[in-house]
Formats: C-alpha cells, sequence, structure tokens
C-alpha cells in the first residue's frame, strides 16, 4: 500500500522503485520491521554476528592477495603478510580474532536462543538455519585454520580428518584420502582446503544468514518475555509493544557495535595470540609432517566436542558422540515441548537444568584443551553424560512444567 | 536533568501497572506480582554475574597458560623492545654467536636499521657476516639467512638448526631466556659433551661457553633409583661474570622477541589512537542512543 504511494515519487528512488523493490525491501526489513522494544543484553549479538561476518570477509579478500596456497611457501607467505605488506599485521590479527570472536558471539547468539526459547514454533525453520550457520561456520574455521601451515595447523587437520576414518565398512579410510587428496595432509589438502575457505563455504554462509534473517523477518523477533507481540495490534495494525528497527534498534545496536569493536580492538592490538587461546603457540612453527607436537589441542571453539570425542572410549563411539552433540541441537524445538518460550516464566527445574548444561558445555571446553588424565577424562565423561542429560531431560520434564503467568504485553 | 529521568521512571511505572490492571480486568492471566519481576532482575544479575566470573578467571588463566613441559621453572628476563640499546647488542650477539647455524629469515636487516635506529650502512658494515650467491656481502634489504644448508647442519648436528625468527612465539621469551642460561657439563653426551636442564638431550652446543664458563649439575638425594639435578654451580668461570652474561642473553632474548614480533610496539601504538577514537565514538553512540529510546516507555 504505502509501497504503491512511494512508487509514484519522483527522482532516482522513484525510478528505481519503479523497476526494484528497493523501497518496498527497506521497509520490509528496516524502517516498517517491528521488533519488541524490550531487548535486552542478549540480543545484540545478532548484529554482531553480522558485523564479525562482514570483517571475515573483507579482511579475508585482504589476505588472499598475499596468502600462497602451497605447502612450501604458505608459512612465509603469512610471515611476509605479517612483516612486509602495509598494515597487514592488522588485517590478519583481525582475521584470526574474527574468528574466535565469530564463536563468541555465536555462542552467546545460541544461549540466548536457549534462554528466550526462541527457537520454538514458529521459529524451528529460523533455529534449524541458524544450527546449519553453526555448522558452516565450523567447517569454515576447521579450513581457514590450516591455512597459515604451521604445526597445530597441520597436526589440527591430521587429527579431525581421520575422525572420518572411524566410518567402517572400508568406507573411513576411502573418504579420509578422498577429503585429503593424499595419503596424508599435503599440498593437495591445503589447496582444495583454500578454495572451500575463500569460496565454497562463504558463500553457503552467505546464503543461510539471508535466509536466517528472511525467515526471523517472516514470524518477527522473539524477546526476553517470550511472548508473540504480534497478538497486539493497535487501530494500524502495528504491534503495541514494537517499534520500528530503524532508527530504534539501528542506534542501539551501533552502541553494542561499539563496545564489541572496543574489545574486539583491545584484541588485536594489545593480545593478538590471546595467552595461545586465539592463536595458538605451536602454530608458529611450520608444518613438518615427520614431527608430531606433544600436545595437540584443536583451537577453544571446537574443544567441547573434542572433549565429548575423547571421553567416549571407542573412536567410532567417541566420532558418533561428537556429531550426535551437535545434531541433537538441531532437534531442540521438538525436544522442548512446554508452550511457554522464557526462562523468566519457566519452572525452576527448567532453571537448574540450563545453567548445568552451560557449565559442564565450559568445562567440556575446557577439558578439551588439556592433555588426557584419568581424572580430566572421568570430569569429561560426567559433562559429556550432562550434556546430553540435559536434551533427555528437557523432553520429559518440559510436557508438564510448572510455569509461572505468562503477562499479556511485554515487562520493563 | 535529574528531575526528568526520574519522571520517566515514574511514568514507566505507572504505565506498567497500568498494564497489569488491564490483564487483571480481563481475567486471562494473573497479575504479575512485584516478586516475578524481581526474579527476572535477579536471574539477569546472576548471569551476567556468571559471564563476568567466567570472562575474568580465564583472563587471569591466560596469563599464565603456558606451563613449562618439562618441568623446569623458568626465569622471566626483564626485558623492553622499546628499548634500542638493549636490541642493538642483542642483534650483535646474535648474529655473531647464532647465525653461524641459525637463520632469521623472516626478518629483514633494514627492518631492524629502521625499528632499533639504527642506519643501514652501520647494520651493514657491522651485523652482515654472510655473503649471497655472488659471493658479496648480503644485502641489507634482504632477509637475515645465513650460508649454512640446512643438509649440512643435518650432517653436522643430526637435526637442521631451526629458524629463531619465530621462536619467541613458539616457546616464549622465559623458555629462551633459561634454556641460555641452563647449559651444564655432562660426558655421556658424546657431540657436545653439554646437555641441558630446559631441553634435555639438545643437540646445539654450548656456544656461549667461554662467556659463561661451565656449570655442573648439583644432586639432590636419591629418588625411585634416580638423583635428581637440583641446580647448577659455575664450576670454571667465563670471561663474563654471572650478571653480565645475565644481561647479555636477556639482551639476545629482548631480540628475538624483537625479530618475532617486530610490529609490537607500532600496533600498541596505533592501539592507543584507536582506542581512543572508540572511546569517543562510544560516548556519541550512547547518547544518539538516549536521544532516539527517550520516546520507548
Amino acid at each position: 500500500m504505502s509501497a504503491n504511494v512511494d512508487k509514484q515519487g519522483g527522482g532516482v528512488l522513484g525510478w528505481i522503485d519503479e523497476r526494484f523493490p528497493l523501497t518496498k525491501m527497506l521497509e520490509e526489513h528496516i524502517t516498517k520491521y517491528y521488533a519488541p522494544k524490550n531487548f535486552n543484553f542478549w540480543y545484540y549479538f545478532g548484529s554482531l554476528a553480522l558485523l564479525v561476518l562482514i570483517i571475515q570477509i573483507v579482511t579475508g579478500i585482504f589476505l588472499t592477495m598475499n596468502y600462497k596456497p602451497d605447502g612450501s611457501l604458505a608459512f612465509t607467505s603469512v610471515e611476509y603478510i605479517m612483516r612486509d605488506v602495509n598494515f597487514g599485521w592488522l588485517i590478519r590479527y583481525m582475521h584470526s580474532t574474527g574468528a574466535s570472536m565469530f564463536f563468541v558471539v555465536i555462542y552467546l547468539h545460541m544461549f540466548r536462543a536457549l534462554l528466550y526459547g526462541s527457537y520454538k514454533k514458529p521459529r524451528e525453520l529460523l533455529w534449524v538455519f541458524g544450527m546449519l550457520i553453526y555448522v558452516a561456520l565450523m567447517a569454515e574455521a576447521f579450513m581457514g585454520y590450516l591455512l597459515p601451515w604451521g604445526q597445530m595447523s597441520y597436526w589440527g587437520a591430521q587429527v579431525i580428518i581421520s575422525l572420518f576414518g572411524a566410518i567402517p565398512f572400508g568406507i573411513g579410510d576411502a573418504l579420509t584420502i578422498w577429503l585429503k587428496g593424499d595419503y596424508i595432509v599435503s599440498d593437495a589438502t591445503l589447496n582444495r582446503f583454500f578454495a572451500l575457505h575463500v569460496i565454497a563455504v562463504p558463500l553457503v554462509l552467505v546464503f543461510l544468514v539471508a535466509a536466517h534473517i528472511l525467515a526471523l523477518h517472516e514470524v518477527g523477533s522473539n524477546n526476553p518475555d517470550g511472548i508473540e507481540i504480534k497478538k497486539n495490534k493497535n487501530a494500524e495494525g502495528i504491534p503495541k509493544d514494537g517499534i520500528p528497527f530503524h532508527p530504534y534498534y539501528t542506534v542501539k545496536d551501533f552502541l553494542g557495535a561499539v563496545v564489541f569493536l572496543i574489545v574486539f580492538f583491545a584484541i588485536v592490538f594489545f593480545a593478538p595470540e590471546m595467552g595461545g587461546y586465539f592463536l595458538e603457540h605451536a602454530n608458529f612453527v611450520p608444518a613438518d609432517p615427520l614431527k608430531t607436537p606433544e600436545h595437540i589441542a584443536p583451537v577453544w571453539y571446537f574443544t567441547p566436542f573434542y572433549a565429548i570425542l575423547r571421553a567416549v572410549p571407542d573412536k567410532l563411539g567417541g566420532v558418533i558422540a561428537m556429531g550426535g552433540a551437535i545434531f541433537v541441537l538441531f532437534l531442540l524445538p521438538w525436544i522442548d515441548r512446554n508452550p511457554v518460550r522464557s526462562i523468566r516464566y519457566r519452572s525452576s527445574t527448567y532453571k537448574i537444568l540450563l545453567f548445568t548444561f552451560a557449565i559442564a558445555f565450559v568445562i567440556l571446553g575446557y577439558m578439551g584443551m588439556q592433555t588426557p588424565t584419568p581424572v580430566g577424562t572421568l570430569i569429561s565423561r560426567i559433562c559429556a553424560g550432562i550434556y546430553f542429560g540435559y536434551f533427555i531431560a528437557l523432553f520429559f520434564i518440559s510436557r508438564n512444567e510448572k510455569n509461572k503467568p505468562v503477562p499479556e504485553r511485554v515487562t520493563s | 536533568m535529574i528531575d526528568q529521568y526520574g519522571s520517566q521512571q515514574q511514568a514507566r511505572r505507572q504505565a506498567r501497572e497500568q498494564a497489569a490492571r488491564l490483564q487483571t480486568k480481563r481475567g486471562r492471566v494473573k497479575v504479575l506480582s512485584r516478586t516475578d519481576l524481581q526474579t527476572g532482575k535477579y536471574q539477569r544479575l546472576l548471569v551476567l554475574t556468571t559471564a563476568a566470573v567466567l570472562a575474568a578467571g580465564s583472563l587471569l588463566y591466560v596469563g599464565q597458560s603456558r606451563a613449562a613441559s618439562t618441568g623446569v621453572h623458568l626465569e622471566s628476563p626483564r626485558i623492553d623492545q622499546g628499548n634500542d640499546k638493549s636490541l642493538q647488542r642483542g642483534a650483535q650477539a646474535f648474529v655473531n654467536y647464532c647465525m653461524g647455524c641459525h637463520t632469521a629469515d623472516y626478518q629483514r636487516y633494514s627492518r631492524f636499521a629502521q625499528d632499533a635506529g639504527l642506519s643501514e650502512e652501520d647494520v651493514s658494515n657491522n651485523l652482515i657476516f654472510t655473503t649471497d650467491e655472488a659471493g658479496e656481502r648480503t644485502k641489507v634489504g634482504s632477509l637475515m639467512v645465513n650460508n649454512m644448508t640446512s643438509e649440512y647442519g643435518k650432517q653436522a648436528f643430526g637435526v637442521a638448526p631451526p629458524n629463531l625468527a619465530l621462536t619467541a612465539r613458539s616457546r616464549g621469551v622465559d623458555w629462551i631466556y633459561t634454556y641460555l642460561k641452563s647449559y651444564y657439563v655432562d660426558p655421556s653426551i658424546a657431540t657436545t659433551g653439554v646437555n641441558n636442564l630446559v631441553y634435555p638431550g639438545t643437540a646445539m652446543p654450548h656456544v656461549l661457553w667461554d662467556l659463561q664458563g661451565l656449570q655442573t649439575p648439583i644432586y639432590g638425594e636419591e629418588v625411585h633409583g634416580a638423583r635428581p639435578i637440583t641446580g647448577l654451580e659455575l664450576t670454571q668461570e667465563g670471561s663474563m661474570s654471572p650478571d653480565e652474561y645475565d644481561d647479555l642473553i636477556a639482551d639476545i632474548t629482548n631480540f628475538m622477541a624483537y625479530m618475532s614480533d617486530p610490529i609490537k610496539e607500532t600496533r600498541h601504538r596505533v592501539g592507543m589512537y584507536v582506542m581512543l577514537f572508540l572511546f569517543l565514538l562510544l560516548g556519541v553512540a550512547y547518547i544518539l542512543k538516549k536521544e532516539y529510546w527517550k520516546d520507548v516507555v
């Protein structure tokens, strides 16, 4: 309706609008997209994830200009970028810090969904798209980590690819060779990982992010109270508790982005290695296929799942558990059967469950970085049990939970 | 200002109370009691505190993350990458004692000249002892390569001497410093006659022995059939006193730290300006947000 009025407008915008739904799209997604007015701290991470994606793509393009995907040149070319390319160090550190910060943001973004039940009907597909983004992001990070061609890049890739070898019936071995393009991780592997890292997976990621946002704008944003603002509309059909995304959330997210950038650049400029968590120390030694490092640990964002893998004594069992730990998240909308979304109005049992789950996940992450010890393995097993136990318990308790009364309108 | 804020708060409270009243009238949902609202607040507080504690804990942990895998206590040298004199002394020792066998070929001589306040002529005349393929003195703009091939190194030591340009980042400065202090006489090592506490069985001879002298181990009480080394004792003096030697290896460590991360000083300086800008921007963003959100009740 309003788009029709705008179409009659003259000037460049009118000319464009007759040929392309520019104003219509802007209105639908920004200026007339009504978001609940009660977003809190947890709601910054969606826009921040988009910001990090852009940082990664832009810095990645500039890195590609000087990086050489060749087993004998890759490591040196990274040092060349760090030393001889103008501001190459800044671009590289932004990219390496961005990789870790992407996961920080995404984990918080996902935890928000758990807190406020943002995966529940009608947002199941939104959650599934989000999970697909998460899986694509893990693939992207894993392949990107091989490119500096340091010892950890090399041996980390070797270990992770070898996991596929656990698949029985002779498929596993054939599959690992097919993935590597060689019998060991080699130049061939580096080349294909480069291709996948710089074009294939980013394309998938961008496509999925678009789908994620479209799905979000179709169903509308959830909020900390977990109630539908669309149920309470005024005479003009605008949700009473909704405010247009622009300018309200653009200015608010801008504030969040500045706070994020302060943290981000504090790391980039003052602690780019983050004590060995963002850039592992052993990765400053060039890849050497003949020398296995004494301790191989994946980067921190994979360690919760790595700990689950190691907690299972059997190799195939471990791989299944690790895959299952990710896959079970896809099913969350159907596991949680409580119609009440927000943790604010759910039972204390659920609150305890969720926080135990979160703590177990953090402990698993820590355990995945350590060399295995009997005590450590025991702790990992307990936490892995809690991880899967959360979903099982949730399935049963969520049907008959003692909920608190849910308000009609958003609070505060 | 305070008044305005106060009235805003009041307006919000009124709106909330009105909403609650409306809800009771319709009788569909019970009124939110005050405590319900407060638990929400406590929850948020709890979550935020947990997050803060976790973040602080991990930062503390980051500070002391690299424990020595050999179990030897690593000493920290007092070094400063901004100290040009120390870097120059370290570079001098490095090219004289280390670069006979090791390379550092990610680092350029000219870059060092620029960063340590030296002219390219000074560096060329005093720090370059290698030749290029044509047999001429290595150019100042080239990388710090040496003339020993890795094949020869392998023959001579069993392993090719590693590139040292990034050792300070892979092993850490404490490791390098303590390593250079921890050589001792060990007749059981046939090739070099010395061993090292930090890196037992190292293939590298004690190249600084004429400066440090020679140390012999002090053994402790027998444990599990072996007597552990509890300390080292200088039994043959070198040309330097222990303090002078410690200063020298601190300078070498400083130079290696510089070489592993030559941009560090610049990075910190630029970083301060970026932080300053971002904090100013934060103020602007905050005021902007406050202004727009004034009318959201």
